[in-house]
C-alpha cells in the first residue's frame, strides 16, 4: 500500500503527460470522427526530435517546438495519404506508423534508444519535467517545478487555445466534418481539407506529449509510443463515461480527457504495484480495460434500450 | 440561371449494375423559375440534382449556374451557388451541434473559413429573429443540440439554412416526403415563402402531383433518365392531375404512369 501511495504522485505525472496526447485522439477519434492509428509512431517521433535536439544543445522550447512540426508533419502523411491517394483513415495511420518507425530509427541515428544528458545537473534544470522533480523540495527541487504544476499548466494552456480554435469558423468546420460530411460539404466545407488539418493538428499534440515524456523518463526508446493510441482511447472513454453529464462544455469535455489519463495512470499503477503484477502485462490490461469500456455503451443500447432520440452522440458546445 | 446541357451518368458502368440515370437531360431555368419536378422511383429525379449540386461529376454535358461553367468544380465549391434540402431530415444538418451554430455555418456558405469567430452575437439575433418565421418555436432553443429535433423540425431548419445566404439556385428533393401530412404542409407552406420573399429560383422533386401542380411556374416530368414532359405559363396554371396522367402516357407511350406515380 505504501509502495502504491509513494507511486501515486508519478503515476498523476505520467497520466498528465499521456493525456496531452489523449487530448490529440479525442480530436481525430470524437470530433472528427477517424480513429487514427498514425499516433504510435508520431508519439516516438516527439520524443526522438527532441531528445535529438536538446542533446545536442539546442533551447528546450525549440526542441519541443521542432518536436510539435515533426509530429504535424506525420499527421500531413495521414492525411495526404487518405484524401488525396484515397486509402482508408485506418490503413492510412497504419501506413504512417509503420513507416515512421524507420524515419525515427534514423532521427535517432539508428539507436533503439537515446538517454538526455541528465547526469549534468545544469542540463537538467534546462528540462521542463522531469522524474526527479516529483521527489519536490526534500529532494531540493523547488515545489513549482512538480511535474503535476508545470504539465498541468501546460494542459490548461493546451486546452484554452483549443477552445478558442475549435470556436472559429475554422475549427467549427472540422466538427461539421466530423458530424455530418455530406451538410458540411452543402455548406461549401471542404471536408478533405477539414480532416487533414484535423489530423495535423492532433497528432502536432501527440508528438508533444511524447517529447514531455521523453524528458519525463530521461530517455527516448523507440517502443515508447506502441499502443499509444489504445491508451488515448481509453482516457477519451473513461472521460467520457464518469464526466459526459456535467461536463457539456467543450473545454470541460477536453479537461475530462486529461482526468480520463490520469485515472488510468493510477489505476494501471494501483494494480501492479498492489497486485504485485509484472509490468509487462500493462498490455494486456489496457486493451482489457479499453475493450470493456467500448462494450458497455454499445450492450446497453442493444439489451436495454429505452426509447432514445436520433442524436447519435453529443459532442461539446462553444456557448 | 440554370443552364444544363445534355448530361449523362451512368453509375457502375461495365458491371452487372450498370444504370443509365440520365440519358442526355437538357434544361434551362429564367431566373425565379420555381420548377416541381415529378417522375417514378429511379427515373432519375435525384441523380439530376446530384448532378447539379455536384456530389460526383457527370460523364458529359455541361453545367452552368449565373453563366458560371460548373461542370469540372466540387461539391464544396458548388455550394457557394446552391443552397439544398435532402430528403433524408438527418442530412442536412449537423446533430451534435447546436441550431445556432448550424445556422452560422450555413450563412458562411461559399465564404473562405477563417480565424473569425464561428458565431457572433449580432448573428445570433438574426438568427432568433429568422427562427421565429418557422413557427416552430425554434427561436428559444438557439442552442439546443439539432440531434434533439424532430424530423419536421429539422428539415424546417434544414430550408432555412439553405435561404440563410440567398442562393442562385435551390435544390429541394422531396424535403418534405419522410414528415407526417400536418408536418409536410407546415414546411411545404414556409418553402413557398421563403422561395417567393427571395424570388429563389427553385428546382423541388415532390412525389404528390398535386403539390406539383399547385406550386411553381413550371413543371417537368423525368422518365426513364430524360425529361418527358415541361409545362410552363398558363399550359401549367390550367394543369389538372388527370391531364398530367393523359399527357405523360402520350409522351412515354406508356400507361405505368398511373401505378408509379400515384403511389406517391
Ligand atoms: N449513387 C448511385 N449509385 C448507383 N446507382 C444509383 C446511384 N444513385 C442513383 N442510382 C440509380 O439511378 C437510378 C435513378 O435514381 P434516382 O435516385 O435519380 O431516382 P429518383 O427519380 O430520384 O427516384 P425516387 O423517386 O425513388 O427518389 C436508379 O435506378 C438508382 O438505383
Ligand atoms: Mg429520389
Amino acid at each position: 500500500m505504501t509502495g502504491f501511495l509513494s507511486a501515486l504522485p508519478g503515476a498523476a505525472s505520467q497520466g498528465l503527460i499521456w493525456g496531452v496526447m489523449a487530448i490529440g485522439v479525442y480530436i481525430t477519434y470524437k470530433i472528427l470522427d477517424i480513429a487514427d492509428l498514425t499516433v504510435d509512431g508520431s508519439f516516438c517521433t516527439g520524443g526522438a526530435v527532441f531528445v535529438m535536439l536538446f542533446s545536442s544543445g539546442v533551447n528546450v522550447w525549440l526542441a519541443m517546438l521542432a518536436a510539435l512540426l515533426a509530429g504535424m508533419l506525420a499527421g500531413l502523411v495521414t492525411g495526404l495519404l487518405h484524401t488525396v491517394c484515397g486509402i482508408p483513415a485506418i490503413l492510412a495511420g497504419i501506413l504512417t506508423q509503420l513507416g515512421l518507425y524507420s524515419v525515427n530509427m534514423a532521427i535517432m541515428d539508428m539507436k533503439a534508444s537515446v538517454a538526455l544528458p541528465i547526469t549534468q545537473a545544469d542540463t537538467l534544470d534546462k528540462l521542463l519535467v522531469s522524474l526527479r522533480f516529483v521527489q519536490g523540495p526534500k529532494a531540493g527541487y523547488p515545489a513549482w517545478r512538480h511535474p503535476i504544476v508545470v504539465v498541468g499548466l501546460f494542459t490548461a494552456v493546451l486546452i484554452a487555445i483549443l477552445y478558442w480554435y475549435f470556436g472559429t469558423e475554422l475549427g467549427a468546420s472540422l466538427r461539421a466534418t466530423g458530424s455530418n460530411p455530406n451538410m458540411a460539404r452543402a455548406q461549401g466545407i471542404d471536408t478533405d481539407l477539414a480532416k487533414v488539418l484535423g489530423l495535423i493538428l492532433s497528432n502536432g499534440m501527440v508528438a508533444l506529449s511524447g517529447a514531455l515524456l521523453c524528458q519525463y523518463n530521461g530517455a527516448n526508446d523507440i517502443n515508447v509510443g506502441r499502443g499509444a493510441i489504445v491508451i488515448g482511447l481509453a482516457a477519451v472513454i473513461i472521460g467520457e463515461v464518469l464526466f459526459s453529464k456535467v461536463f457539456i462544455n467543450f473545454a470541460l469535455k477536453l479537461l475530462a480527457v486529461s482526468i480520463g489519463a490520469i485515472i488510468y495512470y493510477v489505476v494501471i499503477t494501483a494494480v501492479l504495484k498492489l497486485g504485485n503484477l509484472n509490468a509487462n502485462y500493462l498490455k494486456l490490461l489496457t486493451a482489457l480495460v479499453v475493450a470493456v469500456f467500448l462494450t458497455i455503451p454499445y450492450w446497453k443500447g442493444k439489451y436495454f434500450s429505452k426509447p432514445v432520440n436520433p442524436a447519435k452522440k453529443e459532442e461539446g458546445s462553444h456557448a | 440561371m440554370l443552364d444544363v446541357q445534355n448530361i449523362r451518368k451512368t453509375f457502375n458502368p461495365g458491371t452487372v449494375n450498370e444504370k443509365a440515370a440520365l440519358r442526355g437531360v437538357s434544361l434551362t431555368l429564367n431566373d425565379g423559375d420555381f420548377v416541381t419536378v415529378i417522375g417514378g422511383n429511379g427515373a432519375g429525379k435525384s441523380t439530376l440534382l446530384n448532378a447539379v449540386a455536384g456530389v460526383w461529376p457527370v460523364d458529359s454535358g455541361t453545367i452552368s449556374i449565373g453563366g458560371v461553367d460548373v461542370t469540372r468544380l466540387p461539391e464544396h465549391k458548388r455550394a457557394k451557388y446552391i443552397g439544398r434540402v435532402f430528403q433524408d431530415p438527418m442530412m442536412g444538418t449537423a446533430a451534435t451541434m447546436q441550431i445556432e451554430e448550424n445556422m452560422a455555418l450555413a450563412a458562411r456558405r461559399g465564404q473562405a473559413r477563417t480565424l473569425r469567430p464561428g458565431i457572433t452575437r449580432d448573428e445570433r439575433d438574426h438568427y432568433r429573429e429568422m427562427l421565429k418565421i418557422l413557427d416552430l418555436g425554434l427561436e428559444d432553443r438557439l442552442t439546443s443540440k439539432v440531434g434533439l429535433l424532430s424530423g419536421g423540425q429539422r428539415q424546417a431548419l434544414t430550408l432555412l439554412m439553405a435561404a440563410l445566404r440567398k442562393p442562385d439556385l435551390l435544390l429541394l428533393d422531396e424535403h418534405t416526403a419522410a414528415l407526417d401530412p400536418k408536418t409536410a404542409a407546415k414546411v411545404l407552406d414556409a418553402t413557398e415563402r421563403i422561395v417567393q420573399k427571395d424570388h429563389l429560383t427553385t428546382l423541388m422533386i415532390t412525389h404528390n402531383m398535386k403539390d406539383a401542380i399547385v406550386h411553381g411556374n413550371r413543371l417537368i416530368m423525368m422518365y426513364e433518365g430524360r425529361i418527358a414532359l415541361d409545362i410552363s405559363g398558363e399550359d401549367k396554371k390550367k394543369l389538372t392531375v388527370e391531364d398530367l396522367l393523359a399527357r405523360f402516357g402520350q409522351a412515354t407511350g406508356s400507361d405505368e404512369a398511373d401505378d408509379k406515380l400515384l403511389l406517391g
